[in-house]
């Protein structure tokens, strides 16, 4: 019986979570342009409850990664990634971001999943909006059925009996 | 034209140049790295080319020497473009290539060597501070020699599980 009640309890949860997203654009290259596409009026993410761009890492929960990561730039990805708020959910727009696209070079991560866990990966050179809309409501039913990177990671930890707080997260060298 | 500039260039240092090349209205000149300052500061000041458009380098490998350190001149006074370029060899495991720097002449010319030598590995005598500029200090090599692996990375942060 209670835990017919947790599942509810979950369920109603992820629910609230997953129609109230609150964006952190990590915008480097020109896909920035289809996601500001996506945010305005004529596409309107707000029909899906994530229409709010914090840009604090610590109000967000959802990483768009919109664009190119180069090596030089992973450290300051990672940051960002361990000082968004827990829940987390990261989406890689663009094949940029998804694999490191055309560029296969010195100077390209070859996937922003190297540094941080991506949930869903958005192909396209850049996306359309309506590729952007069908990748946020597939994120959107991963939450619901909680089988995005930090929920199952949160699953496995209650298992082996570790709770919240977490340890915090490392300190990185500061990059000049 | 930039001919005429071209040939009072080559009169007033016979001696400098290794080979001129003109067609079209464009006009470039190979000079020998000993007196690049020299010849630069006379185009600056008697020349009229108060503008440096760009400094960049080409590898020219198994070709002997083999690095050329372009660069690409404008007077703003006459619209007149000119393009001097200089050779330089490598020494096997010798010290890196080295010709003399052109900041004092023209200041913009401080990111664009410092450019030249984070990708090419070519060192500009003089330069005031030499550092990479594009990338990060931990960087091993120079990307942009032809001798580069292709599929050589240098990571800074790679995180390891991250599937579910």
């Amino acid at each position: 019986m209670a835990e017919t009640y947790t599942s509810r309890l979950e369920e109603a949860i992820s629910w609230a979570r997953k129609y109230s997203l609150f964006t952190y654009p990590f915008a480097t290259a020109c896909c920035a342009m289809e996601f500001m596409a996506t945010m305005a009026p004529k596409y309107d993410i707000a029909r899906f409850g994530a229409e709010f761009p914090r840009f604090s890492p610590r109000q967000a929960d959802l990483l768009f990664i919109v664009g190119t990561i180069v090596e030089k730039q992973a450290p300051v990805l990672l940051r960002i990634w361990e000082q968004m708020a827990e829940p987390k959910y990261v989406i890689a727009f663009g094949v940029c971001a998804s694999t490191g696209g055309f560029y296969q070079n010195y100077s390209t991560v070859p996937g922003a999943d190297q540094i941080v866990p991506v949930d869903v990966y958005i192909p396209g050179c850049p996306p359309r909006p309506e590729q952007v809309l069908d990748g946020l409501m597939l994120l959107q039913k991963k939450i619901q059925e909680g089988t995005t990177w930090v929920q199952q990671r949160d699953r496995r930890e209650r298992e082996k009996g570790i709770e919240p707080p977490r340890p915090r997260p490392r300190r990185l060298p500061v990059i000049s | 034209m930039a001919k005429a500039d071209l040939d009072k260039l080559v009169a007033t240092f016979p001696e400098a140049i290794v080979a001129t090349h003109s067609h079209c209205g464009d006009e470039t000149a190979v000079v020998l790295p000993s007196h690049l300052s020299e010849i630069m500061r006379w185009l600056k000041e008697s020349g009229g080319f108060d503008l440096l458009v760009d400094l960049t380098a080409v590898d020219y490998l198994g070709r002997d020497p083999r690095f050329e350190v372009v660069y690409h001149l404008r007077s703003m006074q006459t619209g007149n473009r000119l393009r001097i370029k200089v050779q330089i060899g490598e020494i096997e495991g010798g010290p890196p290539p080295e010709v003399d720097s052109v900041v004092s002449i023209w200041p913009a010319a401080n990111w664009m060597e410092r450019e030249v030598w984070d990708l090419y590995g070519i060192r500009f005598a003089g330069h005031p501070d030499l550092r990479r500029v594009l990338l990060y200090e931990e960087f091993v090599g120079h990307p942009l020699r032809k001798d580069y692996p292709k599929e050589r990375r240098q990571p800074l942060v790679r995180r390891e599980n991250l599937l579910p």
